[in-house]
């Protein structure tokens, strides 16, 4: 089915502003103003893009440590993201996560997983509960190649479908374990087969294509309400970017990159909704401006944000007692 | 039914009596983990719960511990408070990762937005010839990491209260129990239930010298005390209960009074839970002491098969006999 001019817009909109965000990213990176470890989503816009808007308020979205997109996506507002890659408490992890551990607890946003393979067991529990529960909810899981690799994967994978749980599993395959191809790692490359073996519904998807991945996520999450059952979607794409920011990117050569470049997530897209009339320059244009407000704003609040004292240092290991009776209360009283 | 008005029974039974109570007083409870359901549990703990509770809440799973502890810490941050055993705590380092790296982290990590109300319980220790892959005591792995709480019952009381206590904590707690005390039997009052999971008890007083221990390791440490009563040494017997947070307050109070202090710890002695206690005693009451302290530990190497070779590589009353006296001995 065709997109409407409406969704086609939001999804362009959404596309060009996961890519100048990250981009201000590398540039304040560069500048010395985030540190650590930055992972850009640069090229793979159209998964996030395209998978967000088959999901509502009450689903949970489990993430990597390449998850700005998805955190913007999600609804994290840039200011919060942009002050937390600043190590502000104003962030949304407060500063001490960082750019791979970007969380939301209200926008049931469960990070921001550095450890390759790590969230999936994450997302089966938060599924179960609300299988348990009898709450018609979906937990989406993104995780890249790398993670199929891992034991994390085939135990999760078994361990949802074996319990029947509503898990929508992203797997955002861009070829590239940091510098190790897929065919370098894998004795079978082939990541549908492999997640099809769990007995579980598996397809590939274009995810240089935001309205392919649109259509399929659409369709996945619909499945997995309707049935209770888990779903797996391999998502094609490549990065642009190199793995991090201390990345030379000796594994691949920049003519692989540039033929990747051809299938751009937002000039292709944008291109194509010229053709159907949905979008013209002038409406780029806009989105353009707006974004570059947006961002603005966003670095603006990053600058004038506070630190966390450094006698907060030890809070929140722990869940206050008090608190933590009052939160269990509450929650039986509801 | 006893004279006290006490009812004989077994630490195993007094595990499934807390498993029991906690499913039936709060719907968000559930048990998860290798055998607990059909099987009635490794160690007989669950059985009968399956039949009782029904398989949503007596779950069976996979041999998977890193997806089924992953799977426990994503249902306590959405609303479960789920219970989940792994058979040792040797498997439990396939699930180190989701322990130490996700439930551990992800509270600080978020700025204090998530809780993970989450029970996890394992057996530990030796002294069944189960050799090198069942046996080892590594509550000091866990002990050492801050966001877990890591509890160990010694005794009935304990392994009948300790579990509803850490299913009120918003926080992950760890439950190691150590094997040899499933068939422990005593007397437990028909009233028994929640006990605090943050002091040590003194298991016996004393004025000699204060031996501090806990789990597996407390019958014999107790046993010494009473051996060493007969030759007028009054020992002082500290169970720890708490392994994170330790009491300090409890152990150098006591260390303070007698002057001497052993420390028996069926884990290695090398940068184990002894070691840390040491470190407290030093840095709390050196001033205090009389004597050096000693340590009765696991000797440095994988528990071996054979009984004999099991056997010695063990603390063992005679062990803990002849560390008092040489302590005392000390001029």
């Amino acid at each position: 089915m065709a997109l409407s001019r409406e969704t086609a817009l939001a999804l362009l909109h959404q596309m060009v502003r996961i890519r100048r965000f990250e981009e201000k990213c590398a540039e304040l990176y560069s500048a010395g103003r985030i540190r650590g470890f930055l992972h850009l989503y640069i090229g793979e816009e159209a998964i996030a893009a395209g998978v967000m808007p088959a999901l509502t308020p009450e689903d949970a979205v489990v993430a990597t440590y390449r998850e700005h997109g998805h955190a913007l996506a999600r609804g994290l507002s840039p200011e919060s993201v942009m002050a937390e890659m600043f190590g502000k408490q104003e962030g949304c992890s407060r500063g001490r996560g960082g750019s791979m551990h970007l969380f939301d607890a209200r926008l049931r946003f469960f990070g921001g997983n550095a450890i390759v393979g790590g969230g999936l067991p994450l997302a089966v529990g938060l599924a179960l509960a609300d299988k348990l529960a009898r709450r018609d909810v979906v937990t989406a899981c993104f995780f890249g190649e790398g993670a199929v690799a891992e034991g994390e994967f085939h135990e999760s994978m078994n361990l949802a479908a074996l319990w029947k749980l509503p898990v929508l599993f992203l797997c955002e395959n861009n070829l590239y374990a940091m510098g190790t191809s897929l065919a370098r790692s894998e004795s079978d490359t082939d990541l549908v087969t492999k997640a099809a073996s769990y007995n579980m519904a598996a397809q590939p998807v274009d995810g240089m294509d935001v309205e392919a991945v649109y259509h399929a996520a659409q369709d996945a999450v619909a499945t997995i309400r309707r049935l209770s059952v888990p779903c797996f979607l391999e998502l094609r794409t490549y990065r642009f970017r190199a793995h991090s920011m201390f990345d030379p990117e000796l594994y691949r050569s920049k003519a692989e990159v540039e033929k990747w470049k051809e299938q751009d997530p937002i000039t292709t897209f944008h291109a194509r909704c010229r053709a159907l009339n949905q979008a013209d320059d002038t409406d780029l244009a806009k989105i353009e401006a707006h974004v570059a407000q947006e961002i603005g704003r966003a670095v603006a609040f990053a600058e004038a944000g506070t630190l966390e004292p450094v006698q907060d240092l030890e809070k929140d290991v722990y869940t206050l007692r008090a608190e933590a009776y009052r939160t269990i209360e509450d929650e039986h009283l509801r | 039914m006893s004279t006290s008005g006490k009812a004989r029974t077994t630490y195993r039974e007094a595990v499934r009596a807390a498993l029991r109570e906690a499913l039936q007083r709060d719907p968000r409870v559930f048990l998860m983990g290798e055998d607990v359901g059909r099987y009635g549990g490794t160690y007989a703990c669950s059985k009968g719960l399956l039949e009782e509770f029904g398989e949503d809440r007596v779950r069976d799973t996979p041999l998977s511990e890193s997806a089924f502890v992953g799977a426990g810490i994503g249902a306590a941050l959405n609303g479960m408070r789920p219970i989940v055993e792994i058979m040792t705590v040797n498997f439990s380092l396939l699930a180190l990762d989701q322990i130490v790296n996700t439930a551990a982290t992800l509270r600080h990590m978020s700025g204090g937005q998530f809780s993970i109300p989450l029970v996890i319980r394992m057996a530990t220790g030796g002294g069944r010839q189960l050799a090198a892959q069942h046996s080892h005591s590594l509550e000091a792995w866990y002990a050492h990491v801050p966001g877990l709480r890591v509890v160990s019952p010694a005794t009935l009381e304990d392994a009948r209260g300790m579990l509803w206590s850490a299913l009120q904590d918003a926080d992950p707690v760890i439950i190691f129990e150590h094997a040899l005390l499933y068939n422990l039997e005593g007397e437990l009052a028909p009233d028994a239930g929640a006990v605090d999971i943050e002091r040590a008890a003194v298991r016996r007083a004393g004025s000699h010298v204060t031996l501090i221990t806990y789990g597996g390791s407390l019958g014999k440490t107790l046993k010494a005390a009473a051996i060493l009563a007969e030759d007028s040494i009054d020992a002082e017997v500290i169970d720890l209960r708490s392994l994170r947070p330790l009491d300090e307050a409890t152990f150098l109070a006591s260390v303070a009074k007698t002057r001497h202090a052993v420390i028996v710890d069926e884990g290695w002695k090398s940068v184990g839970l002894s070691a840390e206690i040491l470190a407290r005693i030093i840095e709390g009451c050196f001033y205090e002491l009389d004597a050096p302290i000693a340590r009765v530990c696991g000797r440095e190497v994988p528990i071996p098969y054979a009984q004999h070779m099991e056997e010695a590589a063990l603390p063992q009353v005679k062990d803990i006999l002849a560390a008092v006296r040489r302590v005392l001995a000390h001029v």
